[in-house]
């Protein structure tokens, strides 16, 4: 039946190499119902946003575990903004010190979650970001 | 619209979900449909497709043409769910605006394409891109379903997938246009082709008939797709030279229309009963109270009653 | 070990336990679960007898310590003798910031050093590539060329110390630069001593550090192994690593079967070279993993030197008994490690250590508390070094060899990680060896898998983490992290430029491409890294000729 499914584009941008977690949150998602687009290792910030649109994916969730974050995350926000992406839901995982969350939710990263982190609290989060945005209630 | 790569994303988004919008769109796009070459590129898993699509890609690139890809993954009979990973192996492709590729789950139809498949296509042909390559799930039967979408379908095989006779599945001889005998930098991919071969020996040749030539590729150098190209540019001119592209065209729109009545008349027979009527019918069946054959026809004469 | 009648008494007296005592006990105080598993998911019995080792030959099986099969370590006297090495894994930033580390370590008794590299050395790429961008010094130190390798060992003397090298793809030329360095401190190549991970085949299957393909990657390392074995008799050419392969998240028998899989491999690899297998056998050296499951861990060690023994004297036959010899480093498990009441990871590293010195290690890693969080900070790395300190003085475990042998349940779990182990080897052989094992996604799946149920057992609690999902407390953060240099990436860079100003570059060409000329052909590369990387050919420009000539490799993504 008709129904509007959940994409989700799951990346792991510059050269970390950690991906159990990535696949461990693509295998959680795809558990959920939704379609999962997993780029692989070593995506460039441009690589990730022009999958994001060609697939028209709901959201982009980043995994990042080697530090690089607050160099790759914003550049893939300012990418999505350029590209009129702004509507996306980007949201992420990792090792990310607690000290640059509040940058990175700043520019729009709108959750993050680190070790610990149970895959039903993702899919959670997902479902019901991604339910208001279709709704169309404003993102807090 | 080629110049809107989100627009057409977009679209593609509402064909698969069946919104309601984009038939009208499909509607208008529809005359301008028909320019792209169709391929598709089936085989069985693991056998090289992804690497192969990619490097055609790049062939055609480097003869002017614009590609969309589409490349078809299973869903996941049990949660809906699907992990689409066909793009990894695209990567080269990442950065160039003459190349469109967008990953597709299966939702449930069986066959190796989706049933969106089809009407995705149309929008990458009405965007203008040059060439479609239509990646299938790659079951490892048979996929007559991509035959009847594209214009050329490529098989692709590869050594130690199965590479004796038995193996080589049949009805493969019907949808193959071209044999892609891939990585064939391994063991055994010259008894792959005298196996192709023979089969396609047994088969008997007719004059004027398309035999479907065997190229041996290596996908992951490239070597042997330019030549894989040109055969499938060869097999393009075939059909439009003797006129099997227009009778194929129909064959294609016949079915297309057949299912879409299926579609339509049980969509329209099933929002005419009454709330129940179709779980009483159920019921007395699996009962057998009735015959399934008996409930369908007095359920269908009911309704032009 | 037991005869049959005896064993039939035991039988008997187990049924008589069970229809009473057991009974009776299980009445009044039934069990949590109805089954217990081990942190890879293999059930526990309830109690181990001499039935479950009816099998077991003392001698053929079990035997005696620094003899054949080597079930129980591969010196006599153990650490009776010479303790482990404590061998902290250690490196950020600059090398300056890493060379005071290494020093500080030192003073505090550590015996070895080991060196991680920052992300883009470990691609082969310089710091100021633009694939670098954002990495720099983040997971490692960062050294581009002979001369942050100078700076690295700056009052370290490279002759008297072993050094490891967790590198992979760029490991030849990592170990070039260190061979140079210790030769301008003066030393010569047969004094030198330390390990070069080096273990390619585990890059595609789990850590996933890969720059060529599998069989030119091959290549590289059956020269590095060739070069040493010739140059360079005290050096570790290659350690196998299971480590890698279980934080990816394989199960115990996973990670020893794997591991010994791809130790196999290399050794088909260096005698098809034409090597004699007792030249270079004696130079492997093994990496495994320390999880939580305590006996698991110790099972998994003594069967991976059973094992090996076996394979190297009937398999590939090797004569020399140092070559059946599987010596190991160990690294306690960082993916046990929480992020939640950091301190608690003092507690799981210590037990995990334990369970290494029991299973006869050879040198040890511990795990920091803040192993979650960020690279370890100072007090955490003293911490962790201080627990080895603590198990090697004091808890007594050292004063005998292989103190658990003989128990029953470590015993037949001993047998069954062997068994399971030779299970994987047959899959493995039937889907046509090693290489295309990973070429068709085995190992991958395997381990994404077994992932992937860990995960899920704790999401839903069926396995318990102190501090995730029980016994949790929202409480801030009280430990200090590390904080480094933060103009380190500057100097860095203008090193980099300066070191290519400054050299001969005319030189650096001329060998550059004496080496792409040598890829080409079949000739051992060693000596031409060599002579580019003492002209400060940087690792990034030898990686990039290796780029061209090898092709860059592509994983397939498998789940
Ligand atoms: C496992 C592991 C490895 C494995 C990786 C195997 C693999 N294929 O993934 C191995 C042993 C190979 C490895 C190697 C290295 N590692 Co490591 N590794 C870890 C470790 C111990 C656990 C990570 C893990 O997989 N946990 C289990 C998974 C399920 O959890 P997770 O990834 O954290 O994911 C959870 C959340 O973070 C979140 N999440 C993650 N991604 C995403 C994405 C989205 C969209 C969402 C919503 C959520 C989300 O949800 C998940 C579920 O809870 C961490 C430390 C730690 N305990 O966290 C270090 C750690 C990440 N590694 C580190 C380092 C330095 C390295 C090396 C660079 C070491 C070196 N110099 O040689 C190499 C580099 C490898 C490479 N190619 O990149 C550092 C990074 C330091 C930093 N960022 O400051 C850490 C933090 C350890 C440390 N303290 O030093 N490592
Ligand atoms: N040796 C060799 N390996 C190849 C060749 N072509 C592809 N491969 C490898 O085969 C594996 C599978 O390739 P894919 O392109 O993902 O195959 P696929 O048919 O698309 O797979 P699915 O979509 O999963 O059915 C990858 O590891 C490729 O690198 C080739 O010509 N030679
Ligand atoms: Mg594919």
């Amino acid at each position: 039946m008709p129904e509007e499914k959940i994409r989700i584009l799951i990346a792991k941008p510059g050269l970390d190499g950690h991906d159990r977690g990535a696949k461990v949150i693509a295998r959680a998602l795809r558990d959920a119902g939704m379609e999962v687009i997993y780029t692989g290792l070593r995506q460039t910030p441009e690589m990730i946003v022009e999958a994001a649109l060609q697939e028209d994916v709901d959201a982009i969730g980043l995994s990042i575990l080697s530090g690089a974050h607050m160099t790759l995350f914003p550049r893939v926000i300012q990418l999505l903004k350029e590209k009129g992406l702004d509507d996306v839901l980007v949201f992420g995982g990792g090792i990310i010190p607690d000290q640059d969350v509040p940058e990175l939710k700043r520019l729009g990263v709108r959750g993050i979650f680190g070790p610990g982190t149970s895959t039903d609290t993702i899919v959670e989060f997902v479902r019901e970001e991604i339910r208001r945005h279709r709704a169309g209630e404003p993102r807090q | 619209m080629a110049g809107d790569a989100r627009a057409l994303a977009r679209l593609i988004s509402l064909v698969e979900d069946e919104d309601p919008s984009a038939r009208a769109a499909l509607a208008i796009l529809y005359p301008r449909t028909g320019r792209a070459h169709l391929v598709g590129i089936t085989g069985a898993p693991g056998t090289g497709k992804s690497t192969l699509v990619n490097e055609m890609a790049k062939v055609y690139r480097r003869r002017e043409l614009t590609v969309g890809i589409v490349a078809v993954d299973p869903t996941s009979p049990f949660s809906g769910g699907a992990i689409l990973g066909d793009r990894v192996r695209m990567r080269e492709l990442a950065g160039d605006p003459g190349i469109f590729i967008r990953s597709m789950a299966t939702r449930g139809s069986l066959g190796g394409l989706a049933r969106a498949t089809s009407d995705a296509v149309k929008v990458l042909d009405a965007a203008g891109y040059d060439r479609v390559l239509i990646e299938t799930v790659g079951a490892g039967q048979a996929e007559v379903d991509i035959a009847k979408t594209a214009h050329t379908t490529i098989v692709v095989e590869a050594p130690g997938f199965g590479d004796d006779i038995q193996a080589i599945k049949a009805g493969i001889l019907e949808i193959a246009d071209v044999f892609a005998v891939n990585k064939a930098d391994r063991e055994g991919a010259d008894s792959t082709v005298t196996a192709l071969e023979m089969m396609l020996d047994l088969n008997g040749t007719q004059v004027g008939r398309w035999r479907p030539p065997i190229i041996k590729t290596v996908a992951i150098r490239g070597d042997g797709v330019p030549d894989l190209v040109d055969r499938v540019e060869a097999h393009y001119d075939h059909l439009r030279d003797s006129g099997l592209l227009a009778r194929k065209e129909e064959e294609r729109v016949r079915d297309e229309l057949v299912a879409l009545l299926q579609h339509e008349l049980t969509q329209a027979l099933l929002a005419s009963l009454r709330p129940g009527e179709l779980d009483e019918w159920v019921r007395r069946v699996a009962r057998r109270e009735a015959d399934p054959y008996a409930a369908a026809q007095s359920l269908v004469h009911r309704r032009s009653r | 070990m037991f005869d049959r009648k005896e064993l039939e008494r035991i039988e008997a007296d187990r049924r008589r336990w069970e229809d009473t005592t057991l009974k009776e006990s299980l009445k009044r105080l039934p069990e949590c679960r109805e089954k217990f598993i081990t942190v890879s998911g293999e059930p526990v019995q309830r109690l181990y007898t001499p039935a479950d080792i009816a099998g077991v030959d003392f001698n053929r099986d079990i035997g005696w310590p620094g003899e054949f099969p080597f079930t129980r370590g591969v010196h006599p006297t153990m650490y009776r003798s010479r303790p482990w090495t404590m061998r902290m894994f250690a490196g950020f930033g600059t090398a300056e910031e890493t060379n005071a580390r290494f020093k500080y370590l030192l003073k505090h008794g550590e015996t070895g050093l080991s060196v991680a590299f920052d992300m883009p050395t470990l691609y082969g790429y310089d710091t100021d590539a633009p694939e670098a961008a954002g990495e720099f010094g983040k997971c490692g130190v960062a050294v581009s060329s002979l001369a942050d390798m100078e700076i690295l060992f700056d009052g370290i003397p490279m002759g008297e110390i072993t050094t490891s090298m967790t590198i992979n793809a760029p490991a030849a030329v990592i170990w070039a630069m260190y061979l140079v360095a210790a030769e301008k401190q003066g030393w010569k190549m047969e004094q030198l001593g330390g390990t070069i991970q080096n273990d390619i085949l585990k890059e595609y299957i789990a850590q996933k550090e890969f720059l060529f393909p599998p069989k030119p990657s091959m290549r590289l390392i059956v020269d590095t192994i060739e070069f040493g074995s010739k140059h360079v008799p005290k050096w570790n050419t290659i350690s196998i690593s299971g480590y890698h392969i279980r934080e990816a998240g394989a199960t115990a028998a996973q990670e020893l079967a794997f591991t010994l899989a791809d130790g196999m491999t290399y050794v088909e690899w260096a005698m098809q070279r034409g090597l004699d297998v007792d030249e270079f056998a004696p130079r492997l050296s093994f990496f495994f993993n320390a999880h939580m499951d305590f006996f698991e861990e110790i099972a998994k060690y003594r069967a991976a030197r059973r094992i090996w023994a076996k394979v190297m004297r009937d398999k590939f036959g090797a004569k020399n008994p140092r070559s059946w010899w599987l010596r190991f480093h160990t690294q306690t498990a960082g993916c046990s490690l929480t992020a939640q009441q950091p301190e608690n990871n003092i507690v799981r590293t210590a037990l995990e250590a334990l369970s290494a010195v029991l299973g006869g290690t050879q040198s040890l890693h511990t795990n920091s508390m803040d192993e979650a969080l960020a690279l370890p900070s100072e007090k955490a790395v003293t911490i962790a070094l201080r627990t080895q300190q603590i198990i090697a003085h004091e808890s007594g475990v050292v004063n005998t060899v292989d103190p658990l042998a003989g128990s029953f349940f470590v015993e037949a779990l001993t047998n069954r990680m062997e068994e399971e182990a030779n299970r994987y080897f047959r899959e493995i052989e039937a889907l046509g060896g090693v290489l295309p094992a990973i070429e068709k996604g085995y190992f991958q799946r395997q381990i994404a898998e077994s992932a992937y149920r860990y995960q899920r057992e704790i999401d839903t609690k069926s396995r318990v983490v102190v501090g995730v999902n029980e016994y949790v407390a929202e409480e801030p953060l009280e430990i200090p992290l590390l904080e480094m240099d933060r103009e380190g990436e500057r100097r860095q860079i203008a090193r980099l430029q300066r070191v290519r100003a400054e050299r001969n570059n005319e030189a650096v060409s001329q060998k550059l491409a004496a080496l792409e000329e040598a890829a080409r052909g079949t000739q051992n590369l060693m000596p031409f890294i060599i002579e580019a990387v003492r002209e400060y050919a940087t690792l990034g420009e030898i990686c990039d000729v290796f780029r061209k000539v090898f092709g860059e490799y592509r994983e397939p993504v498998y789940f």
